[in-house]
């Protein structure tokens, strides 16, 4: 019998939990260590946000789901890693201390024959001054606890505007290195929908800031899509959807400092400059989550599996280069780490070779870039992936082909939908193919200009409600979810 | 005397260049029977991105 640990039970440690368990739960074992005790359809935290959903809404209990399938569940953190075992034991085992189920504090170690590490990003506030809601000045919508804070926030303006005081809205990144721009984008849109819910959409100035060179990069490089008989950068759809909102944008912008009320920022031409907020909801730069690796002897060896920046290496090629040599090739397609090959990263804890956008410094040397995105839709196929290769090698053996997910054969979908209700919500619906460009595939935009889109209006708002509802469904493992695509 | 009164509120701003969906655009985007058509395009289209990727 063989025992595989999934490290994390996000989108991508849940999707590979599922289907190991579907498929190996009744012969082998298989372990979910992950902190906390709920699962959470991220992506439905900006309407939690925005207090158009409860946070129930958007969460349910793990351990019953992992029961219909098998699947063993500790409500524990991952600390480190010893790939090669100890002195006393030879098979790898990763060291964990519980978060629950009665043993809060108690440390453990769990012997794997294959790990999944797919423990996601740490929020790292800590890297601007007075940035997020736990030490700083501003709001996030990173966890539902996060969104539901964020939500009395701005309900607080709300209140202060229908008394007749004006309030200003700052919302977009923190930081010059911060990925996931397309969450910010969909929040400052609610924001602004539910501002004008409330009749004072008068009383408010909305401000996005962001790390992008420009508009519509959201850290891929910008795309182009077909509109209006022409082939037009993301930018033009972009820049059109916050005009239309009377929403002024700030971009290249690396936000050094938060005080209350301000936000410093120094964008790449130089300029230094404050905006001043009553409300700000700006994404904190992500990390990974800083597990550690020691060898049989107790040695440390995390800098030889991790990335400087907390990411596991897999099968990239992490030689440095220029942007004008990025390849397509250059993305992990197995994600198996190439030290040890039992062990796999899923979703954004893998290390990517490198930036998709060009990466750019102010004059003074500050990284003004976003950082790679690693959206729902890769994140789960990742995951899968690597739960067929795992199934495949113990099933089969040691020299069965892998699985394979390239983020440059893999597109993504980001719809921003504001509303709820079934005819007066709106949403800008965007899907890319490619996620990672593939210049050699496709010479002259890197993505395929079929499949790569944004269109505004109903049907998106309708998606978004569709996907909410069906990737519960489905990530509470009822009847027919294999059927759902990741 | 005269209030000066601003009348051009737009010219050289940030939001002057980006093109603003017209009456029409506006029209279709909440009309239900188009997007109800949109919404089967928009969907076979997510399905080929989905298959592609796999
Ligand atoms: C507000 C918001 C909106 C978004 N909207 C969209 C969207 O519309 N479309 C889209 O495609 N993507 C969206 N995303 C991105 C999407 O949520 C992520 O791509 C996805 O969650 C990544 O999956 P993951 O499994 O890598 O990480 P996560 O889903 O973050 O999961 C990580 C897991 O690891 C656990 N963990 C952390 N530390 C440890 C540890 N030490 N040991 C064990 N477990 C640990 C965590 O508790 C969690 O369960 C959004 C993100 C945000 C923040």
């Amino acid at each position: 019998m063989a025992r595989v640990v999934i490290l994390g039970a996000g989108v991508s440690g849940h999707t590979a939990a599922s289907f190991l368990g579907e498929w190996l739960g009744k012969k082998h074992e298989i372990i979910v260590v992950t902190p906390n005790s709920q699962w959470n359809w991220i992506p439905s935290n900006i309407w939690v946000g925005v207090g158009k959903m409860d946070a129930s809404e958007v969460i349910f209990g793990l351990e019953s789901v992992y029961k219909k399938i098998n699947v063993k569940f500790k409500q524990a953190k991952a600390l480190s890693i010893y790939p090669e075992g100890s002195i006393d034991t030879e098979s790898g085992f990763v060291k964990i201390e519980y978060t629950g189920q009665d043993k809060a504090g108690q440390s453990e170690d769990v012997e794997y024959d294959y790990l999944i590490n797919a423990t996601g990003p740490k929020l790292n506030f800590h890297m601007t001054d007075g940035l997020g809601p736990e030490n700083g000045f501003t709001s996030s919508v990173c966890t539902y606890s996060h969104a539901q804070e964020a939500n009395v926030k701005l309900n607080e303006s709300i209140e202060k505007m229908k008394n007749g005081e004006r309030q200003k809205f700052v919302v977009g990144t923190g930081h010059g290195m911060c990925t996931c721009q397309g969450a910010a984008f969909e929040y400052i849109f609610n924001i602004e929908h539910v501002l004008k819910e409330n009749g004072v959409r008068d009383m408010a100035d909305l401000v996005w800031i962001s790390n992008e060179y420009e508009l519509g990069d959201f850290g891929m490089g910008g795309m182009h899509l077909k509109r209006g008989g022409y082939i037009t950068n993301g930018k033009v759809f972009t820049e059109s959807i916050m005009a239309e909102r009377g929403i002024s944008w700030i971009t290249g912008a690396h936000v050094s400092k938060i005080e209350e009320g301000n936000i410093f920022y120094e964008q790449l031409d130089g300029n230094e400059d404050s905006v001043d907020f009553d409300f700000s909801m700006l994404i904190p730069p992500f990390g990974g989550v800083g597990l550690k690796a020691y060898d049989k002897h107790g040695d440390e060896i995390t800098d030889k599996i991790f990335a400087p920046n907390g990411f596991m290496k897999v099968d990239a090629d992490y030689t440095p280069k220029a942007y004008e040599e990025y390849r397509a090739s250059d993305w992990p397609e197995t994600y198996q780490n190439p030290l040890y090959k039992n062990m796999f990263a899923a979703g954004i804890a893998f290390a990517p070779p490198h930036l998709i956008s060009k990466p750019m410094s102010s004059p003074k040397g500050t990284p003004i870039n976003p950082t790679p995105p690693r959206t729902g839709m890769p994140s789960g196929m990742i995951g899968k992936a690597i739960a067929k290769s795992i199934r495949d090698l113990i099933v089969r053996g040691e020299n069965t082909p892998l699985h394979t997910a390239s983020m440059a054969n893999i597109g993504a979908a980001c719809v921003a939908s504001t509303g709820m209700g079934f005819f007066n919500g709106s949403a800008a619906a965007m899907t890319v193919y490619p996620v990672v460009p593939d210049f050699e595939k496709y010479p002259e935009y890197g993505r395929d200009t079929d499949l790569t889109f944004g269109e505004v209006g109903l049907a998106g708002h309708w998606i978004k409600h569709v996907l909410h509802h069906m990737f519960l469904y489905k990530a509470k493992l009822k009847t027919g979810w294999t059927l759902i695509p990741e | 005397m005269e209030e000066k009164k601003i009348i051009n509120k737009r010219a050289y701003k940030q939001g002057y260049y980006p093109p603003i969906p017209t009456g029409m655009t506006k029209f279709f985007r909440t009309c239900k029977i188009w997007q109800f058509f949109r919404f089967i395009a928009l969907n076979l289209k997510m399905l080929k991105v989905v298959s592609k990727s796999h």
